[in-house]
C-alpha cells in the first residue's frame, strides 16, 4: 500500500475531485468541501468535465470500461495541483488503483504521477491545511463511520475523527463493531443483495444502540446504505457527510 | 451458472438460519478479539507479516527445485515421496498404501487437502473406513457434514447440537452439554481407535526442503496419535506447502496459530523427518509424503495470482470477513471457504465454474490486513473479477471469460461511453435532477432494504458554478 | 520417477513467474531475558495454558517428585531405567515399597494395550525448553520413546533451567537443527487441549490430561 508518510505545505490553488455519487445525490457535501478548503485560503477549482473515477467498472471486472473513463479523468486535472477527494473509496480508486489500471500502457507513468497527487478530504484538512474548527453548533452525539477504503486502503480513520473530536460540542459516541463494513461494496449491494441487506441492517442496529444523534461518515456510498436502510426502518437517526456536518458546525452563516 | 443460483441460496438460507447467524457472529467476535490480543506489538506483527511472506514468497520462487530437494532429502531419510496432479490420483495412492497392509482402517488427523481429495468418499467406496480424529472433524463426520472453517471445522455448531448428536449416535453414554464431558467421552471412544489403526493420516503444515523434515501444528494430541502409533504414516500435501530452510520455521510457527486463533503457539509442534530407526522402540515403519497439485501448478504461471499460494492455512481472513460472518462456510461450497477460498477454489475448478465467489465480497480489505503472509486478497479478487468477464483468452486462469454476461457488458459499455464525454454525462445528469420526482421508489434488490435515492435538485457541476468555483 | 512428477515440475519450470526472490530479510527481533527472566517468562506461558510448573534445585526434585506422584494419586509412572533420569529416579523409591515405577524394554508395539489402558503417568527429560512461548523440546529417544509423553493421561518433563532458551529461532539456530533433525522432534505447550466446540477450552482430549514440569536450577 501508499501511504503517505510526509505531506505537503499549503498549496495557493487545488483542484476538487467531486465524485459521481456527490453530484446527483449529495451536492451539499461536495460543495461543503470546498467551500472549507476555501475558507483556508486556498484556490479551488472543479474541473467541468470530470465524471467518475471509474471503480464501478474497475470493481466489476470491466477494466477497459474503467481504463476509458479514468484517462478521461486524468485529462481534466492537466496542472500540477493537489486533487482533493471527498471520498476514501474514490480517492483509493485514484490513488492506489490507477498505477495498476494503467501498468503497460502508455499513460502508466501519467497516471503515477496523477495518483501522488491525490488526497482524501478529511486528510487534506488535516494534515496539509491543520484546519483549526471552531464549533458554533448545539451539542450533539456523533457516530462515525469510517469507510473500509477511508480506514485501510487511505489510512485516514485518525483524520476522520481527529477533525471531528476539535468540535467542542460534538461528543463522539462509538457503535459496536465499528470497524465492520456496512455492506455496501458499490455492486455488491446489488449482486448480493441478501448478505448486504444483512451487513446494514446489523451496522444499523448498531448505530441506533449507540446512542448517536446523527451518523456521520466520509463516503456517500456508506451513507447511501447506512441512512437508506435507517430511513427505511424509520429511525430517527440521520446520517450526513462529514463535509457537510462540518461546514454546518463551523460556519456562522449557516450555522 | 448453476454454481451462482447454488451459492445465493445456500447464502440465503444460512442468513435466515438464527442459529447459524449467531454461531458464527459469536465465534469469529472471539477469534478477533484473540488474535488481537496476541499480537500487543504492532511493529512487531508488521515485521512478523514482511518475514512470513518474505519466506513464502522465497519459497515459490524457488518451487520446483526446492520440490525436488524436499524429494530427495525425504528419500534420504527413509521417507517415501509420492506426486499427484489429481485428487483422483491422490486418492488412488492412498489406497494402494491401504491395500498394500490390507488396511481397513485409516484414522485421520486434521486435513485441508484430504477434504479436497474426497478422501473419506473415495476409500469408503472401497470398503475402507476412515476415521476423523480431530474432535471437530470427529463431529462433523457423525453429522455427516463438511468443515465450515479450516481452522475449526465445527464452529457452525452450538454445544447443545453437538450433545444431540452424541446422543444420538451413541445412546449408552448419558446426555451432556457440557464441553468438557462431551470431550471426554470423544477421547474415549476415539482412544481405543488409535490404538486399532493401522494406518494413520495426517496433513502437513510445513514442509523443509533443507531436512525434509514435515511440521504439523496442532493442540489435541490426535496428530501425534496418527503419525506415532499406527505402523503406517501419510502425509498429505499441497506441493506449495514447503519451505526453503529450517530457520524459516520458527517465524512461520510464531505467526500462524497468532493470526488463526490467538494462542501464543499450539500446544504441540510436530516435526517428522523419518520413519523408526532400527534402535527406536515407536513411531511408524513407513512414512509417506504424498504432494498434491491438483491445479496449483496453473496458478503458479501467474506473476500475481500466484501470491494465492503463499497462503498458511490460518483462516484469518475468514475470521474478519463480515461476509463469511453472516453465511458462514458451507455456503461457499467449497472445500476452503471465506476469502481465501474465494480466490483459490475458482482458480483451482475455473472462473467459469466458481466465478461468482470472486464478486461475493465487498472489497473491505479487513482479510488482507490480517493475512499473516500479506496475500494482497482484494486486488486478487479484483483480478478474478477481471478474469471471468474479459474476453481475450490469455490462458492465465481456468475458464477464463467464462461468466462474461453479453448484457452487463453491453450496459458496463453504456456507462463508459457516458462518463467518458462530459458533454453526455452533464445531459444525463440534468435530466437525473430535473426529472427526479418521477424516478421509482423502488429500485429492485436495493429497496428491499433501504429508501430509493433521490437526486438531489442540483447537481455539484451547476452549484459549483453559482458559488462561485473556478472550473479551471 | 512417476509420469506425475515429471507432469508436474515440467509445468512448473515452464510456468515459472518472473519475479526475483525477496532478496533482503526483514529483522524481526527476537525477545530476550536474563536468567531468572527467562524462567519466570517459562512459568507464565506453561501456566496460562494450564501446565503445572514447579522450579526446584537438584538435590530436592527427586521428593518433589515422590510427593507430586502421591498427591495426583497416580497408579504407575513409566520411566526409562536406562534415560538421563534413570538412576535418579531408580534411587529414589529404593527404600520404598511398593515403587510406582514401572519400565518396559520391549517395542511399544509389544506392549501397546497396557501403554493404553493401564500406565498413569510417565515420567521424560525435555532437551530443551523455550521462554518465549513456553514450551518443553523434546527429541524423543531409544530410552524415552515418543508414546511417552503422548498417551498416558499425565506426563511428567523434567527440564534443566541452563537448558531454556529464549526463542525457538535461537534454539534451532544454535544447537544447528539443520545438520541432525532426528526421527521426531516436538515442541511441547501444556497439557492436550481443544476449542473445537463452541471455543470454549477443554483440557485433555487425545493427548496428557495433565502436563507436569519440574525445572532444576
Amino acid at each position: 500500500m501508499n501511504l503517505r508518510k510526509s505531506y505537503p505545505e499549503q498549496p495557493e490553488r487545488i483542484y476538487f475531485f467531486g465524485t459521481c455519487l456527490i453530484d446527483i445525490l449529495y451536492p451539499e457535501a461536495g460543495l461543503a468541501g470546498m467551500q472549507l478548503i476555501r475558507r483556508e485560503g486556498v484556490d479551488v477549482i472543479y474541473p467541468l468535465n470530470q465524471t467518475c473515477c471509474g471503480q464501478p467498472a474497475w470493481n466489476s471486472g470491466y477494466r477497459d470500461e474503467a481504463r476509458e473513463v479514468a484517462a478521461a479523468q486524468m485529462a481534466c486535472f492537466p496542472e500540477d495541483y493537489p486533487i482533493v477527494v471527498p471520498s476514501g473509496s474514490c480517492a483509493g480508486m485514484l490513488r492506489q488503483h490507477y498505477p495498476a489500471l494503467f501498468a503497460g500502457t502508455p499513460q502508466q507513468d501519467a497516471a503515477q504521477a496523477f495518483s501522488e497527487r491525490v488526497f482524501e478530504l478529511t486528510e487534506f484538512l488535516s494534515r496539509v491545511l491543520k484546519i483549526k474548527l471552531n464549533d458554533l453548533g448545539k451539542p450533539v452525539k456523533v457516530a462515525l463511520h469510517v469507510s473500509c477504503s477511508a480506514r485501510r486502503e487511505m489510512g485516514v480513520a485518525n483524520e476522520h475523527q481527529s477533525l471531528l473530536q476539535q468540535l467542542s460540542n460534538v461528543e463522539l459516541v462509538e457503535q459496536e463493531r465499528k470497524e465492520e463494513c456496512c455492506g455496501f461494496g458499490g455492486t455488491f449491494a446489488v449482486k448480493h443483495a441478501q448478505i448486504s441487506a444483512a451487513m446494514v441492517e446489523e451496522k444499523a442496529t448498531a448505530l441506533v444502540a449507540s446512542g448517536a444523534d446523527a451518523l456521520v461518515s466520509g463516503d456517500c456510498g456508506c451513507l447511501l446504505n447506512i441512512a437508506g436502510h435507517l430511513e427505511y426502518r424509520k429511525a430517527q437517526l440521520p446520517g450526513s457527510h462529514i463535509a457537510s456536518f462540518l461546514w454546518e458546525r463551523t460556519n456562522a452563516a449557516e450555522g | 451458472m448453476q454454481q451462482k443460483v447454488e451459492f445465493h441460496d445456500r447464502a440465503g438460507k444460512a442468513l435466515h438460519n438464527p442459529q447459524i447467524r449467531s454461531n458464527f457472529r459469536y465465534a469469529m467476535d472471539g477469534l478477533m478479539l484473540k488474535r488481537l490480543r496476541s499480537f500487543p506489538d504492532l511493529d512487531e506483527l508488521n515485521r512478523l507479516r514482511l518475514r512470513s511472506a518474505e519466506i513464502r514468497a522465497n519459497a515459490l520462487a524457488r518451487l520446483p527445485e526446492l520440490l525436488e530437494q524436499l524429494e530427495a532429502r525425504c528419500r534420504e531419510n527413509g521417507i517415501q515421496v509420492h506426486w499427484a496432479e489429481t485428487a483422483e490420483q491422490a486418492n488412488e495412492i492412498v489406497l494402494g498404501i491401504m491395500n498394500r497392509h490390507g488396511a481397513k482402517l485409516l484414522i485421520k488427523g486434521k486435513s485441508m487437502v484430504s477434504e479436497e481429495m474426497e478422501l473419506n468418499h473415495y476409500l469408503e467406496q472401497h470398503g475402507i473406513e476412515c476415521l476423523e480424529s480431530d474432535l471437530g472433524e470427529y463431529i462433523l463426520q457423525l453429522a455427516g457434514e463438511p468443515p465450515s472453517h479450516i481452522v475449526a471445522p465445527a464452529i457452525h455448531k452450538s454445544r447443545q447440537q453437538v450433545a444431540q448428536l452424541f446422543k444420538e449416535k451413541f445412546p449408552d453414554i448419558p446426555y451432556s452439554d457440557d464441553v468438557d464431558t462431551l470431550t471426554r467421552n470423544a477421547r474415549d471412544i476415539l482412544r481405543r481407535k488409535f490404538y486399532e489403526a493401522p494406518v494413520g493420516l495426517s496433513g502437513v503444515n510445513f514442509a523443509v526442503a533443507e531436512t525434509g523434515t514435515i511440521c504439523l501444528v496442532e493442540n489435541e494430541g490426535n496428530g501425534r496419535m496418527c503419525t506415532t502409533i499406527p505402523p503406517v504414516h501419510i502425509a498429505v500435501t499441497g506441493i506449495e506447502k514447503v519451505v526453503e530452510k529450517l530457520s524459516d520455521v520458527p517465524p512461520l510457527l510464531s505467526i500462524l496459530p497468532r493470526s488463526a486463533t490467538g494462542q501464543h503457539i499450539t500446544t504441540y509442534f510436530n516435526m517428522i523427518s523419518s520413519p523408526r530407526k532400527p534402535d527406536e522402540k515407536d513411531g511408524p515403519d513407513e512414512v509417506h509424503l504424498l504432494l498434491l497439485d491438483n491445479g496449483r501448478s496453473h496458478i503458479y504461471k501467474d506473476a500475481e495470482l500466484i501470491a494465492t499460494l503463499r497462503c498458511i492455512r490460518c483462516g484469518a481472513c475468514m475470521n474478519h470477513c463480515p461476509v463469511y460472518a453472516r453465511i458462514g462456510g458451507h455456503a461457499y461450497g467449497t472445500t476452503i471457504p471465506g476469502p481465501i477460498g474465494s480466490i483459490l477454489e475458482p482458480q483451482k475448478a475455473g472462473l467459469d465454474q466458481l466465478g461468482e465467489l470472486a464478486t461475493a465480497s465487498t472489497l473491505c480489505g479487513a482479510c488482507g490486513e490480517v493475512c499473516p503472509v500479506r496475500i494482497p486478497i482484494p486486488e486478487l479478487l479484483n483480478r478474478l473479477r477481471f478474469e471471468r468477464v474479459r474476453q481475450d483468452h490469455t490462458g492465465a486462469t481456468r475458464g477464463q471469460g467464462g461468466q462474461r454476461d453479453p448484457w452487463e457488458a453491453r450496459i458496463w459499455k453504456a456507462w463508459s461511453w457516458v462518463h467518458a464525454n462530459p458533454m453526455l454525462y452533464r445531459l444525463s445528469m440534468r435530466m437525473a435532477t430535473g426529472l427526479r420526482w418521477l424516478l421509482p421508489n423502488r429500485l429492485g434488490p436495493w429497496t428491499s432494504v433501504r429508501t430509493a435515492p433521490r437526486p438531489a435538485a442540483k447537481s455539484l457541476h451547476t452549484l459549483a458554478r453559482e458559488k462561485g468555483f473556478d472550473h479551471e | 520417477m512417476s509420469e506425475a512428477r515429471t507432469n508436474i515440475l515440467r509445468r512448473l519450470s515452464a510456468g515459472k513467474p518472473h519475479f526475483a526472490a525477496p532478496a533482503a530479510a526483514t529483522r524481526v527481533p527476537l525477545a530476550r531475558w536474563d536468567v531468572p527472566g527467562r524462567i519466570d517468562q517459562f512459568r507464565n506461558k506453561m501456566e496460562s495454558v494450564r501446565a503445572e510448573v514447579h522450579v526446584t534445585v537438584r538435590d530436592r526434585w527427586p521428593d518433589l517428585l515422590k510427593s507430586l506422584v502421591t498427591e495426583k494419586q497416580l497408579s504407575n509412572l513409566l520411566y526409562a531405567p536406562n534415560g538421563p533420569l534413570g538412576e535418579t529416579l531408580s534411587q529414589a523409591w529404593r527404600k520404598e515399597d511398593p515403587s510406582p515405577l514401572i519400565c518396559r524394554n520391549e517395542a511399544v508395539d509389544e506392549w501397546k494395550e497396557e501403554l493404553f489402558f493401564n500406565i498413569g503417568g510417565a515420567i521424560t527429560a525435555a532437551r530443551w525448553g523455550i521462554a518465549e512461548t513456553g514450551s518443553l523440546v523434546l527429541w524423543p529417544t531409544t530410552e524415552e520413546p515418543r508414546s511417552f509423553s503422548l498417551v498416558p493421561p499425565v506426563h511428567i518433563a523434567v527440564l534443566e533451567a541452563k537448558d531454556i532458551y529464549d526463542t525457538f529461532a535461537d534454539l534451532v539456530e544454535q544447537q544447528n537443527w539443520h545438520l541432525c533433525m532426528p526421527t521426531n522432534a516436538l515442541l511441547i505447550s501444556g497439557p492436550s487441549k481443544t476449542a473445537d466446540i463452541e471455543q470454549t477450552l477443554a483440557y485433555g482430549v487425545h493427548g496428557p490430561i495433565e502436563l507436569i514440569i519440574i525445572v532444576i536450577t
